[in-house]
């Protein structure tokens, strides 16, 4: 076992008579498919410290779910309802947490969307059970090899849901990917990306968090071979009391694979609570390794917390170049007066700093229905405040 | 003709359990076309009057008046101040990240304007008034302030107070931080702003270097929170000399 101290402490697991020994390296995470491999987590793990576990509306410990989502898929993609023994399930990756697992262990049918060189973007809408009710998905994306794709996964709609989203993209294709959390407020999400990366592949993956009570989406990104391309966006804005919780895993095994993650965060209101662990683990084998991790948090008001924890774990010497970086600003009075004595008033001085603030992630969400989408949206949660 | 008018202006700021009185009655009238320099001590209390014209929430106004023609200025809100003509260089500029520079200017022209400025004729205008300061044109991609040098900053001061054309400006301390090429620049900045019509200047500062290349009509010596003594430009010079002895040790010797 490699032991790289004082790195990635967040990746403590959770396997089953392993106490709360904490995990030196992201490499020695636990994964399961199967929930009775996972304790239930005390909450002082540090992948679950951050998460209030009497929101999660009984996902902390429940193994049996009362329903599934409803998945519609647009036209243009190859749609297929097959159950969990279908060979192509776990392709993607393998759940990391209790949750995921449970959602894993629990689910009857799985959706499973091949894209096949279909040049328009592909909706895949994904709706909550309903108040009351929790629920347990399964969606897969996989492209075909050598093809360009986009699609877009929706997420709306009330209750509770834990699920997979399992994302296979085939050796060298492109996939661009949206995927938006635009819940009602009393749903509760806690869902797990699994990235699979082809060789000579490429993700362009957004990653949009907006409505919801709590919303908490683990990502896991995995190479199968080298010249695989991922590059994460996030872009999330919590209102008062809403937590939204962003947990990404890139795992270099191959050499010459690029990834680059960018988050950001605005948080306004009393209790908005944001939470970016950003782990990045390099290892031995990924030669020529290229990847940056960047979160930014925008706090607008008072009584808004950002917790940010980046962390990067390098086994080999030999690569390009490995960088992260976080930062938490304030949109203070001293930038409000600044704007306003130079004419600009206080409402549009603080729509300024928001919009400048998303304009980069928002420029490189290439679908301009999509985009004017996300733009109003982030317009639509300036005035909830009333600025 | 415009006139900025300030009278008896007491002020006070927040210290541990109270306040503290930092303008003690200011009076000061200037006209447009006219420069006034204010020079004094660290402390006298230049900045805060600064920030009392353009409304900054930290400093209260306890009693006295400040008229931009005959209009009440204290009674509007710090956008409101500077749509009605009244700009403030400040000492420190605000870094703002996230916003461009372009995105900035041109929201601040609109604000000021009244009404957005024709695309094609604004990107111009701002090109030629940044050449004028010597500013390399890629700032305007850059996020507000942020990262630049004090100089710099002090030329995104004088190019917003190019643009904005507002009818009295207050420089603070515009001149501190400047190497002599920066000064001449800013300078000649400040006094294309002078000729192009009417326009009032209140020029603070701790020096008396940028007098010679900015020739203010009206000087005051500012001690103890208000003008102590006003003059011609021979008081500066008298200042530069002597220093500020004279106004800040107590009368009886």
């Amino acid at each position: 076992m490699t032991e790289v101290a004082g790195l990635a402490p967040e990746l403590a697991g959770a396997k089953k008579g392993m106490g709360s020994k904490p995990l030196a390296s992201a490499s020695e995470r636990f994964t399961s498919y199967d929930v009775e491999a996972f304790e239930v987590p005390s909450g002082r793990e540090e992948n679950w410290r951050f998460t209030p576990r009497r929101r999660l509306r009984g996902l902390w410990e429940t193994t049996t779910f009362d329903a599934a989502p409803t998945v519609t898929v647009s036209e243009g993609a190859t749609v297929e309802t097959v159950g969990r023994d279908d060979a192509r399930i776990g392709e993607g990756g393998v759940p990391a947490d209790r949750i995921a697992a449970a959602a894993w262990s629990a689910f009857t049918e799985a959706t499973v969307v091949t894209l096949d060189g279909t040049p328009d973007p592909v909706t895949v809408s994904v709706t909550g059970p309903g108040e009351g009710v929790v629920a347990a998905g399964h969606v897969q994306i996989r492209t075909t090899p050598h093809t360009v794709a986009t699609v877009v996964v929706e997420n709306t709609g009330s209750g509770t849901l834990a699920d997979n989203l399992e994302v296979v993209v085939a050796d060298g294709s492109t996939l661009h990917l949206v995927v938006t959390e635009e819940w009602a407020d009393d749903a509760v999400h806690a869902g797990a990306h699994h990235f699979s990366i082809g060789r000579d592949a490429t993700l362009r993956g957004v990653a949009v968090q907006f409505g919801g009570d709590l919303v908490r989406i683990v990502s896991t990104v995995n190479y199968r071979g080298p010249g695989g391309d991922a590059e994460l966006l996030g872009l999330g804005y919590a209102d008062a009391g809403q937590h939204l919780e962003q947990r990404l895993l890139v795992d270099h095994g191959v050499p010459h694979c690029t990834s680059n993650v960018l988050y950001k965060n605005a948080l306004q209101g009393d209790g908005a609570h944001t939470v970016w662990i950003g782990d990045v683990l390099i290892r031995a084998a990924a030669e020529q390794t290229e990847t940056f991790e960047l979160n930014r948090n925008l706090v607008l008001t008072p009584g808004a917390r950002a917790d940010s924890v980046p962390n990067l774990e390098i086994e080999t010497g030999e690569i390009v170049s490995a960088g992260h970086a976080s930062a938490t600003g304030r949109f203070d009075d001293e930038q409000l007066f600044y704007l306003q004595s130079r004419g600009i008033p206080e409402d549009a001085a603080r729509r300024l700093v928001v919009r400048g603030f998303f304009g980069e992630i928002l420029s490189k969400i290439t679908l301009p229905e999509l985009r004017e989408r996300l733009e109003a949206a982030v317009e639509a949660e300036l005035a909830v405040t009333g600025v | 003709m415009s006139t900025l008018e300030i009278k008896d202006l007491h002020v006070s700021i927040a210290v541990d359990g109270g306040t503290k009185e930092i303008l003690t009655g200011v009076n000061l009238t200037i006209r447009g076309g006219e420069t006034h320099a204010i020079m004094g001590p660290n402390g006298s209390g230049k900045s805060t009057l600064a920030y009392a014209i353009a409304g900054h929430p930290k400093y209260e106004v306890t009693s006295g008046e400040i008229l931009l023609d005959g209009v009440d200025v204290l009674s509007m809100t710090v956008d409101e101040r500077a749509r009605a003509g009244l700009f403030l260089a400040m000492q420190y500029p605000v870094e703002v990240p996230g916003v461009s520079t372009a995105n900035f200017l041109r929201s601040a022209a609109t604000a000021v304007r009244g009404e957005a400025p024709k695309l094609r004729l604004w990107v111009k205008e701002v090109k030629a008034a940044m050449s004028d300061l010597d500013i390399d044109p890629a700032f305007v991609d850059r996020n507000v302030n942020e990262g630049f040098s004090g100089g710099e900053k002090k030329r995104q001061e004088v190019l917003q107070l190019s643009l904005l054309k507002p009818k009295f400006a207050v420089l603070d301390e515009t001149d501190s931080g400047l190497d002599v090429d920066a000064l001449r620049v800013v300078s000649e900045g400040v006094n294309r702003y002078r000729e192009g019509g009417e326009t009032g200047v209140l020029l603070i500062t701790h020096y008396t270097r940028i007098l010679q290349h900015i020739t203010p009509d009206v000087v005051h010596v500012f001690a103890g929170g208000k003008v102590v003594e006003s003059g011609g430009p021979e008081l500066a010079d008298e200042l530069e000399k002597n220093g500020y002895v004279r106004f800040t040790q107590p009368a009886a010797v």
